[in-house]
């Protein structure tokens, strides 16, 4: 027998009509770069233009990666280098300091939680011409560290790992803990570590994800092409006169491809973690 | 008191760690007793430590340098407030000002009325395929950011973009330069605005939605409240803290729009029509070096952040108020 459905949950066709037109608009400008950069420019500018791909896309993915003066593949390696080490640190610190932050009690802890959070508030653009000057004095300019040192802290993260951490490690498992006598760094690994290890991989991913997509840090302090990143390599692919966009566009693809194959198998623990980070009612 | 809840309802730390008080003289050890809490300095010191220097030092260096003329190559002096004056009156802050609040209401705005919608939708529990939808949303926002200002650019074409060719089959429509025109161009740079956060932000609403007790739409429909007057009666009140904090977290993120309108072009376009202040920052620090008047301008732009999150908690605590009286 057919269960009844309560009227409130009941769902219409419209509803999936419109979600499917927020897929398609969500998909279509990947979809659009790949049709720019494989078909010719007059297939891209007759009316209607081409909607299907062309042949040309592997012409134009060697053109980008062999373009004068543009250090493509580099600039990948630089990308994965800088994501991965602000995404390693960024774990390793926040988990640390929001244990401590959520679980300790010690002196100066509520004041360094309000201190923190409220430094949330500021733009970071605020701090941007003392950390050109810095850097440069430092000797950081036009290297990746400039980059990397900068990045390996956030507010944001130690505020999510204490969040996190709060919810999901019971004071009672730590507290059998240290009454069977272990100390509190062994607590923090044997104990807390294992339990945030999901959440932990979602702050690594956001880290990454942010530093991936990061382009007014590195466009201010990276000078010469074969140190650029990604966004800024991409920058590099603008045509110079008339408007054959497929270089860049091609460029754009080949940028982006790396996230979408890395969200085909993240995606679902991203969506999770985003929608746990929020603040409910 | 703000609170997070994890899914199952439990009550996660506090937002507001400092309006604990009242709790702690109740309860005189937060945290574990039994963990000595000595701990926590060395625990908390390289970040503090690295957050110190790379996070809080450059803010209060910025203030400092916003009082010099203050030249890279050259001698800084001693300016007092004359670059706070001169900002005031240079016509670029202006026009930079009703830029990014133009593109920050044609982004945030519609991208409101989409995330809600959107996430209304996804509430229901019977809806087929709701994982898959859900992860297509994220999609955008983890996209390269100059690869999305490419691919709009070239959408939004004046003569061959395909915008302009589909509105060209309405008879009587001209093709719109999305460059040249000042409001064009901003709802160019909204629409990569919204692109990137609509799914993102139907996330955030959907969790916050998904935290509303079934119970609540069931009465409502059993005393035969319409859709809408359950998502006038029932959602939308409840939305009330997390639509601030949207709303706080947009201004925040309208007021760094950069790689956008440098894309376009990077002086802002011909009449400085989508110059906007973080462009205008840059451009005034990298470009001309003028480090002082930069570090200046980063402070106004604080200062408009402090307001508008001000406001919105003024406006959020009265909602608030009227609401639980």
């Amino acid at each position: 027998m057919k269960r009844v459905i309560p009227k409130w949950q009941k769902t219409s066709k419209l509803h999936y009509l419109m979600l499917s037109l927020i897929t398609f608009l969500s998909i279509f400008p990947f979809y659009w770069m790949f049709i720019v950069s494989s078909n010719t420019d007059a297939e891209i500018s007759k009316s209607p233009p081409s909607l299907v791909p062309g042949p040309r896309f592997l012409e134009v993915a060697n053109k980008v990666l062999n373009a004068e003066g543009v250090y493509f593949t580099q600039a990948l390696i630089n990308t994965f280098i800088v994501g991965i080490a602000v995404a390693v640190a960024q774990v390793i610190f926040s988990a640390i300091a929001g244990f401590a932050f959520a679980k300790l009690h010690f002196k100066g802890r509520q004041f360094s939680i309000l201190f923190v959070v409220a430094t949330m508030m500021l733009p970071s653009q605020l701090g941007i011409v003392p950390l050109f000057i810095m850097a440069n004095k430092l000797h950081l300019v036009n290297t990746l560290y400039a980059l990397i040192v900068p990045a390996l802290v956030t507010a944001f993260g130690v505020f999510w790992m204490r969040q996190i951490i709060d919810a999901q490690v019971p004071n009672e498992i730590l507290e059998a803990a240290t009454i069977d006598g272990a100390s509190v760094p062994r607590v923090f690994w044997s104990v807390v570590l294992p339990s945030i290890r999901q959440s932990s991989f979602v702050l690594g991913l956001f880290a990454f994800l942010a530093s991936w997509n990061d382009y007014l840090w590195p466009t201010i302090v990276l000078q010469s092409p074969e140190r650029f990143t990604l966004q800024v390599a991409l920058t590099q692919l603008k045509p110079l006169y008339g408007l054959d966009y497929s270089l860049q566009m091609g460029g754009a693809f080949l940028a982006t491809a790396p996230l979408l194959i890395l969200f085909i198998f993240v995606g679902r623990r991203l969506v999770s973690g985003v929608m746990d980070g929020a603040i409910k009612g | 008191m703000t609170t997070i809840k994890d899914g199952k309802g439990r009550p996660k730390a506090p937002l507001t760690p400092w309006k604990q008080k009242s709790k702690k003289a109740k309860k005189p050890l937060p945290g574990i007793a039994s963990m000595d809490g000595r701990w926590g300095y060395p625990a908390i010191a390289p970040f503090f430590l690295l957050f110190l220097i790379f996070g809080v030092a450059p803010v209060v260096y910025s203030i400092y340098i916003a009082f010099f003329k203050w030249d890279p190559l050259g001698e800084s002096e001693f300016n007092g407030l004359n670059n706070f004056i001169f900002l005031f009156q240079d016509s670029d802050f202006w026009i930079a000002i009703r830029n990014t609040f133009s593109i920050w209401a044609l982004s945030t705005f519609p991208q409101m009325i989409i995330a809600i919608s959107l996430a209304a939708i996804l509430r229901n529990k019977r809806l087929k395929g709701k994982s898959f939808w859900r992860t297509i949303l994220l999609v955008p926002n983890i996209t390269s950011i100059i690869a999305i200002t490419i691919v709009f650019q070239q959408l939004f074409g004046r003569e061959y973009g395909l915008i302009n060719s589909i509105l060209g089959l309405i008879p009587g429509v001209d093709n719109i330069d999305f460059i040249e025109g000042v409001i064009p161009s901003h709802v160019q740079i909204a629409t990569m605005i919204t692109w990137r956060w609509v799914g993102y932000n139907t996330l955030i609403f959907l969790a916050s939605m998904l935290a509303i007790p079934d119970e609540l739409y069931e009465s409502a429909s059993v005393d035969g409240a319409t859709k809408w007057q359950q998502f006038k009666y029932v959602t939308l009140p409840s939305l009330k803290n997390t639509i601030t904090f949207v709303l706080i977290v947009g201004t925040i993120g309208g007021l760094q729009v950069f790689a956008e309108p440098q894309q376009l072009a990077a002086d802002g376009g011909s009449t400085k029509q989508f110059l906007t202040l973080t462009l205008f920052l840059y451009n005034q620090a990298f470009l001309n070096n003028k480090y002082g008047y930069a570090a200046a301008i980063g402070i106004a732009i604080t200062f408009i952040v402090l307001i508008i999150s001000a406001i919105n908690f003024v406006i959020t605590r009265k909602l608030a108020g009227e609401g639980s009286r």
